[in-house]
């Protein structure tokens, strides 16, 4: 694991095996922050079958759901994220870009 | 009309499973409970008591009938729900410890979410298979579902999810319990009906004479037959009672046995006995006339047989009572402390009248006393039209009755005539009614008793005096006489006057009786020297007969002498 710096994302993936939904999330937010984030970032793909008490910890109660722990505050996406305007937007991604 | 026995009890074959509910009440009118292992929906209006009714039944089926539960919660933070319910004696945290109980909050802000593309709610299928599978839960409640609707925008996938939900819940044989804000026109604001078809319950808080009353009403109950009439029910230190409006088949039992009403004359006035057991009593009357006085001796009574009382006071504070009571003689305190006497206060306009009813339902099934007392009944009429308090005093009857518990109610009459018979409408309901009276005349005011009637029994039809003295109550013949009815001072006044002319009868009869001895002295006298006057006149007439007698032997001596002298010669000479 690199060392986290300010800048980097810390993502969470929540997802329930692996369904169409599921696969397509994981699929849709790499291409993106590969895109967008270009290594900044960190992505945890919790599958709630395998670990079901920590849907909890993240108030999670629909799947896929993609929540931003870093940077704050904490942005919930629910749904596929195959819409990569609203992703981006739901994530405050290009504000970032443009400030950096 | 509902009819108790017509419902199916739990456990017969056949018969569709139950989940009881444990709240008082409920599972009867449900015949047994909530539809074991299917939703139920329990609607209604904010503060209508949703969550507390669903929590109720978690926490009972926890501690009552050993069926763990699930909480989610949707509205309230678990710490805040726990914090809710201590109140009522629900301890969610020791529950939790026990695990038999789980809560879990599930938290949904619409400005964290953002929604792309397809998804479901597998989440809180997981987070919630997990809750139940952790501690084996059998009953779970979803309080309040709605609250997805406003934090997810896709309707569509919401419904269809919902529906996975409750099909996903029967599966599992959880009995579960979902709560729905009513909506305008429909039972709740998002048509949850529409997912749970087994059974609905709708709570309603109406407010009335700025009084309110909380109803519950099952509107659908598929496969069971169930109460429909609204149910009042309350909410209080305990949870909830829902209270069955009864059959009123006038099928009750009755009892011959007979109880002192606490008062020895008015027991002679009715055959000796006093009042059957089991039947009610009425005691009306203008205002200070005692009928409070005449109830707290009953109840005095009771609890002197040993038997437990409860005494429901809508006008004075039981301290106020035993206090004024003790003044004439009557320590209800002793009753108290030796937990027969109970005394249940609360101003009328507390609440509605079906709450009082509650109340005193409730009440009576904690306590199971032989004898209540009203006082007074009329109070209640500042809460609810005349129809109302005879309807709700027909229901408590009827209760009474069928536990065979002797009840007396007071009532304040106002001063006319219309009213002395239609006491709240209830004078035709009850067995026996005592009417105390003003009667003013000679410049005071007495009391008059009398019984209006009493069924079943042979009764006096004579007013007595009520009398209230520091020893009791006590009765009194009114004097009758040629002056008409006489009661207080002048019957006293009357009495007095019959007194003396009884004492100077009597002189009288002394003094005539010395008349006759002394007359008859003088007569006796009198014979005495008549006798005597006979004796001397008879002395004198007998005097004059033995001189005569003597003259004659005298003479016939001399002549005997006469002859001898003449013949003796002769008889010389011839021997």
């Amino acid at each position: 694991m690199q060392e986290v710096k300010e800048e980097t994302w810390e993502l969470k993936l929540y997802v329930a095996g692996k369904t169409v939904k599921s696969v397509t999330a994981i699929k849709n937010l790499e291409k993106y922050c590969k895109e967008h984030l270009q290594g900044k970032y960190q992505i945890e793909i919790i599958d709630l079958l395998e670990k079901p008490q920590l849907a909890e910890g993240d108030q999670i109660f629909a799947i896929p759901t993609l929540v931003r722990k870093f940077p704050e505050p904490m942005r919930k996406i629910i749904g596929d994220l195959s819409n990569e305007e609203k992703v981006l937007v739901g994530l405050n991604i290009r504000s970032l870009k443009t400030v950096s | 009309m509902f009819n108790q026995n017509d419902i199916t009890q739990p456990g017969k074959p056949g018969t569709l499973p139950k989940a009881p509910t444990g709240i008082a009440g409920l599972d009867e009118i449900t015949g047994g409970g909530l539809p074991k292992g299917r939703p139920t929906l329990i609607c209604g209006e904010a503060g209508s008591g949703k969550t507390l009714f669903s929590i109720e039944f978690i926490v009972r089926g926890a501690t009552e009938f050993n069926e763990p539960g699930v909480f989610i919660a949707f509205e309230e933070k678990a710490e805040e729900l726990a914090m809710n319910v201590t109140s009522l004696g629900f301890d969610l945290e020791q529950l939790q410890a026990q695990k038999m109980l789980k809560v879990d909050y599930i938290h949904i802000d619409r400005s964290e979410i953002e929604e792309t593309g397809e998804y479901d709610l597998d989440g809180l299928f997981i987070r919630l298979g997990y809750a139940i599978d952790s501690i084996g839960a059998k009953r779970v409640v979803l309080d309040t579902i709605e609250n997805l609707f406003s934090g997810l925008s896709n309707q569509s996938i919401l419904r269809a999810e919902l529906r996975r939900l409750f099909h996903w819940l029967k599966e599992k044989g959880v009995t579960t319990i979902i709560t729905g804000e009513k909506g305008d026109g429909y039972l709740t604001r998002q048509g949850l009906e529409e997912y749970v078809s087994d059974c609905v319950i709708l709570l309603d808080h109406r407010v009335e004479n700025q009084i309110s009353t909380r109803r519950l009403r099952i509107i659908k109950y598929r496969g069971s037959l169930h109460g429909t009439n609204e149910y009042p029910f309350l909410i209080d230190e305990e949870g909830i009672s829902v209270l069955p409006v009864t059959s009123l088949k006038l099928h009750n039992k009755v009892s011959t046995e007979r109880i002192s009403s606490g008062i020895n004359q008015l027991d002679d006035m009715m055959s000796g006995k006093g009042f059957f057991r089991g039947s009610s009593i009425l005691v009306s009357g203008t205002a200070g006339t005692g009928k409070t006085s005449i109830a707290a001796s009953f109840a005095n009574e009771t609890c002197n047989r040993g038997e437990k009382c409860i005494y429901f006071a809508f006008e004075e504070s039981p301290s106020q009572i035993v206090r004024n009571m003790y003044s004439i003689g009557m320590d209800l305190q002793k009753h108290i402390d030796n937990g027969l006497l109970f005394f249940h206060a609360s101003r009328p306009t507390l609440n509605g009248l079906e709450m009082h009813l509650v109340a005193i339902h409730k009440q009576i099934k904690k306590v199971k006393p032989k004898v209540v007392v009203l006082d007074p009944i009329t109070n209640l009429i500042t809460v609810g039209s005349v129809s109302e308090v005879k309807s709700m005093l027909i229901r408590l009857i009827d209760f009474l009755q069928e536990e065979q518990i002797t009840v007396m109610f007071t009532a304040l009459t106002l001063n006319n005539i219309v009213n002395e018979q239609t006491d709240e409408g209830v004078s035709s309901l009850v067995d026996a009614w005592l009417l105390v009276r003003d009667i003013e005349f000679n410049g005071e005011r007495n009391r008059g008793l009398y019984m209006m009637k009493s069924r079943g029994m042979k009764h006096s039809n004579q007013v007595r005096e009520f009398v209230i003295t520091n020893n009791g109550l006590n009765l009194i013949d009114v004097y009758l006489g040629p002056d008409g009815v006489l009661t207080g001072s002048a019957r006293e006044a009357q009495q007095m006057s019959e007194e003396t002319s009884k004492v100077i009868y009597n002189h009288g009869l002394t003094r005539k009786d010395r008349e006759i001895i002394r007359k008859r002295k003088v007569l006796e006298a009198k014979i005495a020297t008549l006798q005597s006057e006979f004796e001397s006149i008879e002395e004198e007439l007998n005097k004059g007969y033995v001189e005569e007698e003597l003259v004659k032997e005298v003479a016939g001596q001399t002549r005997d002498k006469m002859t001898k002298l003449r013949g003796g010669n002769n008889t010389e000479f011839t021997s």
